[in-house]
Order: C-alpha cells, then sequence, then structure tokens
C-alpha cells in the first residue's frame, strides 16, 4: 500500500498489467516519447519497448479502428483518447463495429480492448477540454463503462478493464488526476466491474454519483451531517450497473439525489432516475432529484464553476427530499 | 508479364489479357494451367453465386442484395495471390469472397436472408465479417496487419472496398496507419466508377485513385479490373512487397459497375445505358473465357462441366440455406458480451411469455 495520486494510481496500473501479460499494448497520441500529456504512461515506452507503448498519428477513429484489427491479431489493446471531447471521432469505430464484432462473429471472437480518457471540467481549460461524455458511451451496446473516483479504485477498474474480454470504457476525473491522494494497493490490484461502493454510510437519504462528483456528494453529505445521515453510493460501473446496490440503498434511505456532471437531457442520470421509478417507487419517501449540469455547451471557463454541480446544488436538492 | 494500355481518358493500367485481335495476349509468370484452370472455376462460382443470388432476390429467398456482377476478376484474382493464413476483410461488394476459401455457399445466402447462420466465425476461414459502413474496416485491416508483423508471423491482409469509400475518413485513416506502421497490409480498391448513383467525377478530384497512395508513403498501382490475371499479379505483387516488410501497397483496380448498386436501386435514373451495354460487352469473365480460349486450355466440354458445378453448388446453397431451422429469439440476446448482464435473463423470459413460448 501506497499513496498515490489517481493519475499514478493509473500508471501503477499499467505498469502492473503490462509485466502481467505480454498481450497487453498501450496506443494513442503522445503516449510513448512523452508518456501522455497527464503522465498516465510515463515509463512504459522505457520498461515495454516502443512496440508495446506505440505513439500513433493523430487520428481517433484509426487508433480505435486500429485496435480493433490488434484484437484480431490477439493482442490487448489500450488506447487513450487524449481528452473526453476529442473522443468524438472514435464514436464511429465504437458503435459501427466495437460493440458489435463479437456478436457479429456469434461469440467466436473476443474485443479486449479499453478505450480510457481523462473527462470532466473544472480545470480552467480550452473548449472541448471539459465535457462529460458517458452516457453516448453507455448507450452503445455491447461495451463497459467504468469510472473510478479514487486513486485505489483508478487502478483497480483500469486493471478490470485490461483483464476483461469485453471492450471496456473508462473515463477518469481528470479534476482528481494529481489533486486526489490515496492508498492503493501495491501489485496487482483489481476492483471488479459492475459493483457499486458506498462511499458513506447513511440512513436518511443517498446522493448516487459516480467520478468526480463522488467527493461533491461526500462534501455535501457532510454538510448536512447535523441534519441527517446522508449516504454517498459510488456507482463505479455505469454498464453493467449494481442494480442491487442502488436499490437496496435507496430501499433504505428511501430518498435519491443524483448527481451528474454531463447535461441533463438523457444523461446517465436519467437512467437512474428511471430505474428507481420501475423499482423502487414503493420505497420512496420523496420524488428522486437530479443535480446535474445544463444542456448547454461547456461554458467559457472563467464562468464554468456556475455549470458544475456544486456542493451549495446537492445539499439543496437533499434539503428538498428531506422535506417533501 | 503485364503490359499497360492507353486506356482513353484514363491513365495507365496493368493489362495482360488481350482483345483477340489487335492487343495481343501476355502471361503471367509462375501460372500454370492448373492455376488459370483454377481462377476460372472461382469466377464463374462468383458470377453464378451473384446471378442466381439476383433471381433468389426477386423470388423472395433472399432480402436486399448487393450485386457483383463484372467483379468477379478483381475478387477472384486477387485471392489467388494470397495465402491461407492472410486475411481478407470484405465490404458487402466481396459478400461472396470466403466461398474461395471454402465457406458455404449456404452460409453466405443465409446472410443475405438476415439468418444467423449467415454469420460465420472469421477464424474459420480468416475472412473478417462483412462490412457495411463504407471503409471503416480499413483501419482493422491495418490493425490486423500491423498486430500480425508484431507478433512475427508473415501473413498480410486485404481491405476491399470501392472509389466511394476513398472519401471516408476512415479509409484515410486506415491508410495512414497502414503506411506509419509499415503494415503488411494490401488496400484493394474496386473502383466501378460508382457510389450508387455518385459517379467517380463527382467523388473525387483527383486525377485517379491510386494517385493518393502518394499521401501515404505508399506505391499505388492501377490495373484493368476486368483482368482477372493482371489483377493476380498486382497483388501478387503487393503480397511480396508486404512479406519483405515493405508495407502497404494501394491498388486500383478499374471496372465499371454495369448492375445496379443493390437489388432496391434503379439506375436507369442517373446512368448511361449505351454505356453500361458498351461494358457488359467487356466484362471480366467473359474476356477471361476467350483468353482462355485462344491458349487452348477451355474446351466448352470443361466450361460446360464448370459452370454445371457451380449451377448446382447454388442449388444446393439455396437448399441448405432453406433449411436452417428458424433461429431462436434467445439469440436476440447473446453473444453481446462474453458474459450477459443479468437484466437479459429477466428480459429473455419476459419476451418468451408474451410470444407464448
Amino acid at each position: 500500500m501506497s499513496e498515490l495520486t489517481l493519475v499514478e494510481a493509473i500508471n501503477d496500473a499499467f505498469h502492473t498489467e503490462l509485466a502481467r501479460d505480454d498481450s497487453v499494448l498501450v496506443m494513442g497520441e503522445d503516449v510513448g516519447r512523452a508518456g501522455g500529456v497527464f503522465r498516465a504512461t510515463a515509463g512504459l515506452r522505457d520498461k515495454f519497448g516502443a512496440e508495446r507503448c506505440v505513439d500513433t498519428p493523430l487520428a481517433e477513429a484509426g487508433i480505435l479502428g486500429a485496435a480493433v484489427g490488434l484484437c484480431m491479431a490477439g493482442w490487448r489493446p489500450v488506447c487513450e483518447m487524449q481528452y473526453d471531447a476529442f473522443s468524438y471521432p472514435c464514436l464511429d469505430q465504437l458503435i459501427t463495429h466495437v460493440g458489435r464484432y463479437r456478436w457479429r462473429t456469434r461469440g467466436a471472437m473476443d474485443f479486449p480492448l479499453v478505450v480510457r480518457m481523462p473527462y470532466g471540467g473544472g480545470v480552467r481549460a480550452p473548449e472541448l477540454h471539459d465535457d462529460s461524455p458517458e452516457a453516448y458511451y453507455a448507450h452503445t451496446p455491447g461495451v463497459k463503462v467504468a469510472i473510478p473516483s479514487t486513486p485505489a479504485d483508478a487502478k483497480g477498474l483500469l486493471a478490470a478493464a485490461i483483464r476483461d474480454p469485453d471492450p471496456v470504457i473508462v473515463l477518469e476525473p481528470k479534476l482528481h488526476y494529481r489533486t486526489m491522494r490515496g492508498d492503493v494497493p501495491a501489485g496487482e490490484h483489481v476492483v471488479a466491474l459492475g459493483r457499486a461502493r458506498v462511499a458513506r454510510d447513511g440512513d436518511d437519504a443517498t446522493i448516487v454519483a459516480y467520478g468526480s462528483m463522488v467527493p461533491v456528494a461526500e462534501a455535501a453529505a457532510e454538510l448536512l451531517a447535523e441534519e441527517a445521515a446522508v449516504e454517498v453510493l459510488d456507482i463505479r460501473t455505469l454498464k453493467p450497473l449494481d442494480e442491487e446496490a442502488l436499490l437496496e440503498s435507496v430501499g433504505k434511505t428511501g430518498r435519491a439525489v443524483i448527481v451528474q456532471e454531463a447535461p441533463r437531457t438523457a444523461g446517465y442520470g436519467a437512467e437512474l432516475a428511471a430505474i428507481l421509478a420501475e423499482k423502487a417507487m414503493l420505497d420512496l419517501r420523496a420524488p428522486v432529484i437530479r443535480v446535474t449540469g445544463y444542456d448547454v455547451p461547456y461554458p467559457y471557463w472563467q464562468i464554468e464553476d456556475a455549470y458544475m454541480p456544486s456542493v451549495e446544488r446537492v445539499v439543496a436538492a437533499v434539503r428538498k427530499t428531506l422535506e417533501f | 508479364m503485364a503490359q499497360t494500355l492507353r486506356v482513353p481518358g484514363s491513365h495507365d493500367l496493368r493489362r495482360v489479357i488481350g482483345d483477340g485481335e489487335a492487343i495481343p495476349d501476355g502471361e503471367v509468370e509462375g501460372l500454370e494451367e492448373r492455376d488459370l484452370l483454377e481462377l476460372y472455376r472461382s469466377m464463374v462460382l462468383l458470377r453464378t453465386y451473384d446471378e442466381r443470388s439476383v433471381v433468389f432476390h426477386r423470388q423472395g429467398r433472399i432480402g436486399t442484395y448487393a450485386i457483383f456482377w463484372n467483379h468477379e476478376a478483381m475478387q477472384a484474382g486477387s485471392v489467388y495471390a494470397l495465402e491461407r493464413e492472410d486475411w481478407i476483410f470484405p465490404s458487402y461488394r466481396e459478400s461472396a469472397i470466403g466461398l474461395l476459401r471454402g465457406m458455404p455457399v449456404s452460409t453466405v445466402l443465409s446472410w443475405w436472408r438476415g439468418h444467423p447462420a449467415g454469420w460465420w466465425n472469421p477464424l474459420d476461414y480468416n475472412v473478417a465479417s462483412i462490412c457495411v459502413p463504407i471503409g471503416t474496416h480499413v483501419p482493422h485491416a491495418a490493425g490486423l496487419a500491423w498486430g500480425k508483423k508484431l507478433r512475427g508471423e508473415s501473413s498480410c491482409a486485404v481491405a476491399y472496398f470501392g472509389d466511394g469509400a476513398t472519401s471516408e475518413g476512415s479509409f484515410h485513416e486506415g491508410a495512414n496507419f497502414a503506411g506509419v506502421m509499415r503494415a503488411p497490409l494490401i488496400l484493394f480498391c474496386n473502383n466501378n466508377q460508382w457510389a450508387i448513383s455518385t459517379p467517380l467525377s463527382a467523388q473525387t478530384a483527383a486525377e485517379t485513385l491510386a494517385d493518393k497512395a502518394v499521401g501515404y508513403g505508399i506505391p499505388g498501382v492501377r490495373v484493368d479490373g476486368c483482368d482477372v490475371l493482371a489483377v493476380f499479379e498486382a497483388t501478387r505483387d503487393a503480397v511480396a512487397r508486404a512479406r519483405a516488410g515493405e508495407g502497404p501497397t494501394f491498388i486500383e483496380a478499374v471496372s465499371y459497375r454495369t448492375a445496379p448498386h443493390a437489388t432496391a436501386d434503379d439506375p436507369r435514373a442517373y446512368i448511361d445505358l449505351e454505356r453500361v451495354e458498351e461494358e457488359k460487352r467487356r466484362e471480366c469473365l467473359g474476356r477471361y473465357e476467350a483468353y482462355l480460349r485462344r491458349a487452348g486450355v477451355l474446351s466448352d466440354e470443361l466450361a460446360e462441366s464448370t459452370r454445371a458445378e457451380a449451377a448446382e453448388a447454388l442449388r444446393s446453397g439455396i437448399a441448405a440455406a432453406e433449411e436452417e431451422p428458424p433461429a431462436d429469439v434467445g439469440l436476440v440476446f447473446e453473444h453481446a458480451y462474453a458474459a450477459p448482464p443479468a437484466s437479459f435473463a429477466a428480459e429473455l423470459a419476459e419476451l418468451r411469455e408474451l410470444l407464448g413460448e
């Protein structure tokens, strides 16, 4: 166990997994010589060679398309998309092929690839360096989606994604790459996909969150500590979702606030709310409330904080459910 | 040796087969009589498959079908230059190319019937699944070729696509990737000069499609796509380059789409029918037959028995496809994931109940 930043934990996962399995290969823009623009892949080229930590041409669809072919040749490619919104060109490959190819071969071929990218705002960056695109990915059949919120999970979920026989998309909260530190198990560390985590216990209300919204939810719960015992459920894997954990928590508390940084309409929070409407109706003591980004292009960074779901907005939403 | 023929309004095309009059026949070094006849059998099988499929569609026995009449030389000639270990990445225009690797006729017909029996295991034939969206399989072929090279294997890959695909971003990204990685890849463009109703002149301002190869730092060669021997020779050269570690080659095989794009298309709205009739007189199988007869390799009897064999393969193929038991609805939920999510079982159970199963 050692204390690492979130991005160091990702780097640790890479070093461990590339050493464990020589069919794992890392590819993307600037991942080799530079070690990634966030240094997530630092040291891999020196240790494992330029053929297993590959600087690719600047072509997101080409990267993911080539990764499909690499899978067919027996590799387990891990593709880095440099930023959330730069991943959009790769959606063509993702939707038309990555999520379908196993099905197309009637299960005869595995496509054990990983697409990982930094996501989310709050980093005072230019346009299209701030998006939360998880709904596009989660909506695509045939792929899995994980979003860690802690350094330990960043390592464990990436390791699970690399070992999984199916394509997995991992979105990493870039806001916390260097600002969050935490204990990370040394050596092999795998956090199974499809298991949520109770980040904070409570009986009065549940805040459901993932990724960079988990610390916001925890801060809100802490602020409310004298009024109510608020549980924070970290979803961790959006697909497959740990539905049991969601229903168990809300079954216990009867109140749910869902937090997502992405725009509101058709976001992942809507899916969580719909599940609660379908399966937890009789447990609910108040309407489910969503706290989300707005249905606008991610704003100019001087006023980006106004867009981000804040601790205050989450606290207000929880109070609303408590007072219903 | 291939000779070059000046085609009016075009650039030089590699060509082997003459016209029986002013242009003499050439020959391809290393091809013996049995090779020539094997190529003939392949072309006849593809032609028969294609013509029967149009009939099967009209009879309501297969769904919408993408016709490849006059593309047989490009498919048979190029595949014959490959080893069994080499990978083929077909577009829908090459739906039946697996027949040249021993895939049953019924499998391909089942694909066009929308029956799961048509979704083959690519590892059985080293033939990837049919790519329906245009050009998006080019990066797959580049990735596979690169991945095989990284593993120290000597196999190569061929990606087939049409002239329209060269306008797609994924073609560009795949070709560029392959060039940078020096992947053992053959980019095989069947330039039939039409993308549904869009002529080549509306697709590109480039003089030739082969010119595009320059931008990827790879050779681009042009070949008469209706000349099976020229196609074979050009592909054999490209395969040799690939195996020698010299990287990809772009082959532009020029032919003409003399049939509708697919059974759902009516080209009378946009095509010059006189030109079509003219191109049909130059179609690839007839030209190869005439070549073989001039060379004294093909007799009436052999031609007849080859056609009869192909016709029988189609007769038994459609029968086998139609004998496939109806697909179970449970397959809706199969194979999307290695381990299906828990929700699938409940959804299937509900569906079966509603269907009264």
